[in-house]
Order: C-alpha cells, then structure tokens, then sequence
C-alpha cells in the first residue's frame, strides 16, 4: 500500500482518478491550487487506486494524504 | 458627479493603490476582507471595511452578492474591482448597473464580448487591426480540424474561447496530437469556463509581448498611454515589465498605438484598457487579447507619463471626459516593474507562510505598491504577489540599476521569494541589451542547471 500526499499546502482543484483506476508512476493524479496556481501531484509509484480521501474544493495541508494506491 | 464614497471590492497592494487614489481625490473607501485578511494593510487604510466571508475567494472576494449587499449598507456610489477576481466579470458589472452602482471599468457588453476571444478576434480583424493567423469562429464539434490547421502549418495553438493568462492553451506540433488536443481543450474550456468553445492559432515562436495602454470616455474620446513590453514571463505569466518597449522603434510605435486606439475606437470601449499584442521576431504584431481592466503593471506607465491612471479611471466613470489630448501625453525616460513574488526562484513553486520580517527599499525614482506587512500571511487562497517594485530612471540602464539596487535593500523573510530570479534577468546580457522574447526565464533557468 502507498499513500501519494500532497506536496504542499492548496486547495484541491481536480482529480484525475476514482478507485479502481491503475497508475503509472509519473501520472498526474491529482491538481491542487495554491496561489492561484496549478500544481500537478503525480503518483511516485504505480498501482490501483483504493481510496481517495479529498474532494474538489478541500483545503489540504502538506504532507496530507490525498490517495491511497495498492 | 464625482463619488463621495467607493467601494473598492480586491485586496492586497492593489486596494491600497486604489485606496490612496481615492484619498487624493478626497474620496472615502469601504474596504471588504475575507477572514484570511483581518488586519490587512488594505483594511486599515481604508474609512470603513466589511468582512465579506471565508478565506476561499469563492465565499468572499468572488461573492457577488454580499458585495453588493455591503455596498448598499456603506452609501457607496461606485465599485472599483482591481484586478482579478471580479474585474472581467460581465455579469457583476451589470448587476452593479441593475443595483445603481457604478462599476468602475467598461460597460458590462465590452467585457462579455472581449471575455470570449473568438469574438474579440472577429471584432478586432472586422476592425482592420491584424490578428494571429487561426480559426474566426469557433472549431465545429463533428467535423475534423485537420484541413484548416494544415492550411496554417504546424505548430498551432488549440486554446479555449473563456480563457486567458495561459489557461486552457495547448501547443500541437503534429497532425497526431491535433484531435485529443482539441478534445482535452473542449472538456477544459466545459468545465473551467462553462463553455466548450475552442478555436486554434498559429503559435508564434519565440515572440515578444508588447501591450498598448489605452483610454477612452463616455463621449468617444480615445488616447493611448504608449506601449508596455512584457515578454519576461514564466508559465504564461509576467514577471518583469518595461516601458518603453527595447523592441519598438518610432515607427512600429505609430502603427501599434493607431492599431490599439482603432480597436478601441471600434468597440465603443470607455474607460482605461489594454491591447495585447504579440510581436514576431519580424517585428509584424498580432492582436492577442483586450483587458477590459486596470492591469497590474500600469505603474510603469504612469512612472513614464506622470499620469494618475486609477485617478483618471475614477474621473471618466463619473462622467468627466478625458483629461488630456494626444498631443498633451508625453513619455519621459524609462520605467521597470519588478513582481515579487513569494516563490522559489528556481521552481516557481509557491511559498506561503508568514512575513517574519518586511522593509521596503527607498531611494530616488523607487516605488513600492503593495499590500503587504511585517506580519502578513501569505495563504494558499490567493496570488503569490507580496509586492511591486517599480523604478524609474532618465534611461534604460538606469532604470535596471535601481532595480537591481533596490532588489537588494528589499528586505523580506519567513518565505521564499523570486528576488534572486529578478536579479538574474536583470544581469543577463540579452536582457541588459534589450534582446529578448518570452522564453527568457527558462532559457536563464537552464544555464543555471
């Protein structure tokens, strides 16, 4: 199991996956928006996608876990 | 009749620009904040501040409602929006319109229709003023797109109608990347600006980005403000500013200001503007795009002019007619502006956190517009810019050596800022000699490994 977190604080602007979905390393998984940028968060490793923990619109902090890969 | 009170509906160093032209006015200002910016430099400033909801621009900064609400409750005869935010927003200038305020800008119609680029594309080439070579009316769902890109040649750029500042813009070099480029840029444009509208350009390589400032009354008197050059950018946007442009000669500057003032001429705009063109290494220009809005870097033009623009602003929304003639706006010597940014330098990743310790630089022909304090947070919810240098000098060269002194001085810690990627540029031989374009960051980002 791995956790793919968020790399800094924002807002959660998109997300790409739902569980079920299989990963490649380097895929964006995630977009976050932190003055009023964007920032992709992609999967360090691959995997299925078990759990996604944030919604659209979330405040996260850095470091917080967005997804669940297994 | 000139207001007695204005609601100034933005935060950060642009409501304290605002704010201080109302003062010289004799003006009153109501302020709105959102939970995030109790305390803020803009709200102190201001005679009066609302507090308008939570941190996310959304519930505060973007909620129509409740500023209009508080606009009503303070006496406030008009609205000025900054930029960003509500600034572009057709459906608040109207319903500033509807609730009897003024909005501070062009009438709600000019900002809907310059919103949507494929029109303001239409509306610019019916016009006479040239545009990028690409599609004039929206790319049809069903049918193949091939035929018309090849007739411009690749590379082109597939962009959405509602975007803007790089958003919802792809580059395709080749014919395979064309129909999910357009696809993806379909479902972006959907979602993000509720409209699916794309349409595609040749991409100009290499260009620069060379802007025209203008300014129209209610009775159809136009002027413009001489050009701005903004080609030091990084994703899609401006970091350092210059006026006048090192690219534009007399002539090119009497065709580029004839073609922004009949633009404006055109649209029956009224108030301040800016025509976006883009310059190609031929020195042909494009029309890029129209900002019906005060933009962030119209300081420059201001150092070189010695015009009020946000005074003058204000004056042609009461109803006054424009100040000066053409033959009475003269540029003198010549402006920089410097964004600061709390970013990496290298990776242009945002840095929020807390200002732990802020002082300003000082000197001869140094300005600082910000909104910004010993103290001030730095939050995820809105734009990265702490403040604004901008300095003046009898020439280039000395414009960009009190930069890059005042640069220095600028005192600011607790987050990570773009000082040293401001440094950098302005050290960089093609940037002292005036010869650069839009991949000037990351040209000067690779050399640095």
């Amino acid at each position: 199991m791995t956790e793919v977190r968020s790399s800094m604080a924002g807002t959660v602007f998109m997300i790409s996956v739902e569980p079920g979905y299989v990963v490649q390393p380097g895929d964006v998984v995630v977009v976050l928006e932190s003055m009023k940028m964007e920032i992709p968060i992609e999967a360090i490793e691959g995997g299925t996608v078990t759990e996604v923990r944030v919604q659209p619109g979330e405040v996260v902090q850095e470091d917080d876990v967005l997804l669940v890969l297994k | 009749m000139m207001f007695s009170r204005i609601l100034v509906a933005n935060r950060g160093e642009i409501a304290c620009r605002i704010i201080r032209a109302c003062q010289a006015l004799g003006i009153e200002t109501v302020a709105v904040f959102s939970e995030a910016d109790n305390g803020a430099p803009h709200v102190a400033m201001a005679d009066d501040a609302y507090l308008v909801g939570p941190p996310p621009a959304n519930q505060s900064y973007l909620n129509v409602d409740r500023i209009i609400e508080v606009a009503h409750r303070s006496g406030a005869q008009a609205v000025h929006p900054g930029y960003g935010f509500l600034a572009e927003n057709a459906g608040f200038a109207r319903r500033c319109r509807d609730e009897g305020l003024t909005f501070i800008g062009p009438p709600a119609e000019t900002i809907a229709a310059m919103g949507q680029k494929i029109e303001a594309r239409r509306l610019m080439s019916a016009a006479g003023v040239p545009v990028v070579p690409g599609s004039n009316s929206a790319m049809p769902e069903d049918a193949d797109p091939l035929p018309l890109v090849e007739l411009l040649g690749f590379p082109v750029l597939v962009k959405a109608s509602g975007g803007g500042g790089g958003i919802g813009m792809r580059i395709v070099s080749t014919p395979e990347q064309l129909a999910v480029a357009v696809r993806n840029t379909r479902a972006l444009a959907q979602r993000s600006f509720g409209h699916p509208s794309v349409y595609v350009e040749r991409l100009i390589e290499r260009p620069r980005h060379v802007e025209v400032q203008v300014f129209a009354d209610a009775q159809g008197n136009v002027v413009h403000l001489f050009e701005r050059e903004c080609s030091v950018q990084r994703r899609y946007q401006k970091v350092i500013e210059e006026a006048p442009s090192p690219a534009v000669d007399v002539h090119l500057r009497e065709a580029l200001t004839a073609a922004a003032v009949h633009a404006i001429k055109a649209v029956g705009y009224v108030n301040a503007g800016t025509v976006e063109c883009l310059l190609s290494g031929r020195s042909e220009f494009y029309f890029l795009e129209m900002n019906t809005r005060l933009q962030v870097e119209h300081a420059i033009t201001e150092a070189i002019t010695g015009i009020d623009i946000v005074q003058a602003q204000i004056k042609i929304a009461a109803g006054e007619l424009l100040p000066w003639s053409q033959d009475e706006i003269h540029a003198t010597g010549h402006a920089v502006e410097c964004r600061v940014y709390a970013e990496d330098p290298n990776t242009f990743l945002p840095s929020p956190g807390r200002i732990t310790a802020y002082r300003e630089p000082s000197a001869p022909g140094v300005r600082v517009d910000s909104g910004t304090a010993e103290g001030s947070e730095m939050t995820v919810f809105y734009d990265p810019l702490i403040a604004k240098v901008i300095t003046w000098g009898e020439d280039r060269c000395q414009a960009i050596d009190r930069m890059a002194q005042a640069l220095q001085e600028f005192a600011i810690e607790g987050v990570k800022t773009n000082i040293p990627l401001h440094l950098r540029v302005l050290r960089d031989p093609r940037f002292g000699a005036g010869d650069y374009d839009t991949g000037i960051v990351a040209r000067l980002g690779h050399s640095l490994g």
